[in-house]
Parts: structure tokens; C-alpha cells; sequence
């Protein structure tokens, strides 16, 4: 594998941040939205559309989030989470990829 | 940007920072910029850490194959301000502007080199389908790249399908072709930090 990355540690900082740190909205709430599961509507749909199909995010889709009673601040946080969440997926899908490849070239 | 909070719930300290900046540049500071300042301490502080040294720390890749990496993964998220953005910087540091055009028309019949051809593949294919297999990694180790760098465009894959939703969701304003190129002098110049 190559050497020590830095840019993990961050990441992982991050990660740990958002979901573990201090917030508004509450840490289980966070762990849902990074994870684009479990969550009551109407808060699934914009936090689906931020993980899947962010350019279809429309104003209605805040606006029926706040009528159920978030606040700016914990909209801010849920969709940061839910924005993040699938990428940290992608990347460690692709960091446990690239290890893969590297035992076999280690290997052989 | 929404919700409204992004809009007007700085502090004091940004909110005359994002004045000085438009009174001393003549132009707004572009929302990728300001979100970073809302409440930094849940994302910006790291966020910028994790760009800064993505976009700008050592690297195999120059500057200029990191941001074209940028825009062509902000293009497959129909992020436009992401688009707008690091295709005007990706020409300004290869002083290039029609290298970044054909890859962003069409990355097969781009005239580049193997090693970021692969590499822009790679990272098309785990932003749309959102995983890779080691043989897709063998792929581009083929192709003349090496594991460190393929590390180093995996973060830039985190960083901007990350910045991608965020643009897309807080609905960050598009900027005019001259705003986007004075942010890419900014870039260039002083990077994420």
C-alpha cells in the first residue's frame, strides 16, 4: 500500500465531526442522513435527492422540511451529512480496491 | 443559497470579511467560498483541510490534472457552479482551455495521456456507480499509474462529489465566465485554505 496518507486522517476527522460532534439536529438523525436510511418524510426526500440526485433538489423540498419543524441549522447539518456520507462510501470502496490490487501485486 | 440561513447568518467577523473581499475585488465572494465560513467548525475547518492538501499538497498529478479531475467528476454530477469553476481553473494552471473542453465533450476522444485517461475513467465509474472492483483498479495501474496516485484521485473524488451535493442542494449562484475565472486566479494563487 502506499505510505501513510494524510488526506485519510482528514477525512476521517471530518467524518467524525459531523456525525459525533456537537449539533443541532440530533447524532442519530446525522448517522441517518449519512447513511440515507431510516428516515420520517417529508425529510427522506430531500435528504434522498441530496445523496442520489443532488441537481433535483428544488426550494419545495426545503420548504416541506421546515414546515415539519427543522430549523435552518439542522437542515444544514442533516444535508452536509447526507452530501459527505455517500462520498466517504465511494472513497473507501475505492481505497479497499486499491488495497485488493496491491496484495496481489505484493503477492505475485 | 438555501435555507435561508446560509444567506444572511454569518457572524460579524465573515460578514465584513465577505465585504472587505467585495469591496477590495469588485465582485461577491462565490458561495463555495462562504458556505465554508457558516458555522465552520461542523464542516468548513476540515473540509478546506482535506481540499488544501487534496487540490495543492504533493502530488504526482500536477495542479492542472487534479482540477480537469474536478470538473470532469462535477460534470457527471450536473453540479454547474462545481462545472463552472474548476474548468476555468484547470485551463488557467495548463494555460489550456480546449485540452479541458474535449475531455469534458468527450473523454474517449480527448488527446491526453493514457495515465489520465484511465484515471478520469476510474473516477467517472465510482462517481455513477458508486463502487470500484480491484480489477478496475488493475486497470489503471496498466495504464501506467501508481498506487499513490491512484490515491490521490480517489480524494479528489471524495472531495468533489462531496462539494458537488452541497453546491447542488444549497444552491450555490452560477457565475458569470469572468467571475469564474477571477476565482480561478484565486485558486491558483492562494488554493482552498
Amino acid at each position: 500500500m502506499p505510505a501513510e496518507d494524510v488526506k485519510r486522517s482528514i477525512h476521517q476527522l471530518l467524518v467524525d465531526r459531523i456525525l459525533r460532534g456537537p449539533g443541532q439536529a440530533t447524532a442519530n438523525q446525522r448517522v441517518q442522513a449519512f447513511e440515507n436510511a431510516e428516515l420520517p418524510e417529508p425529510l427522506r426526500g430531500l435528504i434522498d435527492k441530496v445523496a442520489t440526485r443532488s441537481a433535483q433538489v428544488t426550494d419545495a423540498d426545503f420548504a416541506a422540511a421546515s414546515e415539519a419543524g427543522f430549523t435552518d441549522d439542522q437542515l444544514f447539518e442533516l444535508v452536509i451529512c447526507a452530501a459527505v456520507g455517500p462520498s466517504s462510501r465511494q472513497y473507501e470502496a475505492g481505497l479497499a480496491a486499491l488495497a485488493e490490487a496491491n496484495a496481489d501485486t505484493e503477492l505475485g | 443559497m438555501r435555507p435561508g440561513v446560509l444567506e444572511h447568518g454569518y457572524g460579524v467577523g465573515p460578514t465584513l470579511l465577505f465585504r472587505l473581499i467585495r469591496l477590495v475585488s469588485g465582485r461577491p465572494v462565490p458561495d463555495a467560498a462562504r458556505v465554508t465560513f457558516y458555522r465552520r467548525d461542523f464542516y468548513g475547518v476540515q473540509m478546506k483541510k482535506f481540499t488544501q492538501e487534496t487540490m495543492r499538497g504533493h502530488s504526482r498529478w500536477s495542479v492542472g490534472d487534479r482540477e480537469l479531475m474536478a470538473a470532469y467528476v462535477s460534470k457527471l454530477n450536473d453540479s454547474a457552479f462545481c462545472v463552472g469553476a474548476h474548468t476555468a481553473t484547470a485551463a488557467r494552471a495548463y494555460q489550456d482551455r480546449e485540452r479541458v473542453a474535449a475531455v469534458l465533450a468527450d473523454l474517449d476522444s480527448a488527446p491526453i495521456e493514457d495515465e489520465l485517461s484511465a484515471t478520469l475513467r476510474m473516477l467517472g465509474k465510482l462517481t455513477v456507480e458508486g463502487t470500484l472492483t480491484a480489477d478496475d483498479i488493475r486497470a489503471v495501474r496498466f495504464a501506467g499509474v501508481s498506487p499513490e496516485q491512484i490515491q490521490d484521485a480517489l480524494a479528489v473524488g471524495f472531495a468533489f462529489n462531496t462539494t458537488d451535493r452541497l453546491a447542488n442542494a444549497f444552491a450555490f449562484d452560477v457565475l458569470s465566465q469572468e467571475g469564474f475565472d477571477a476565482g480561478a486566479k484565486y485558486l491558483l494563487k492562494r488554493g482552498y485554505r
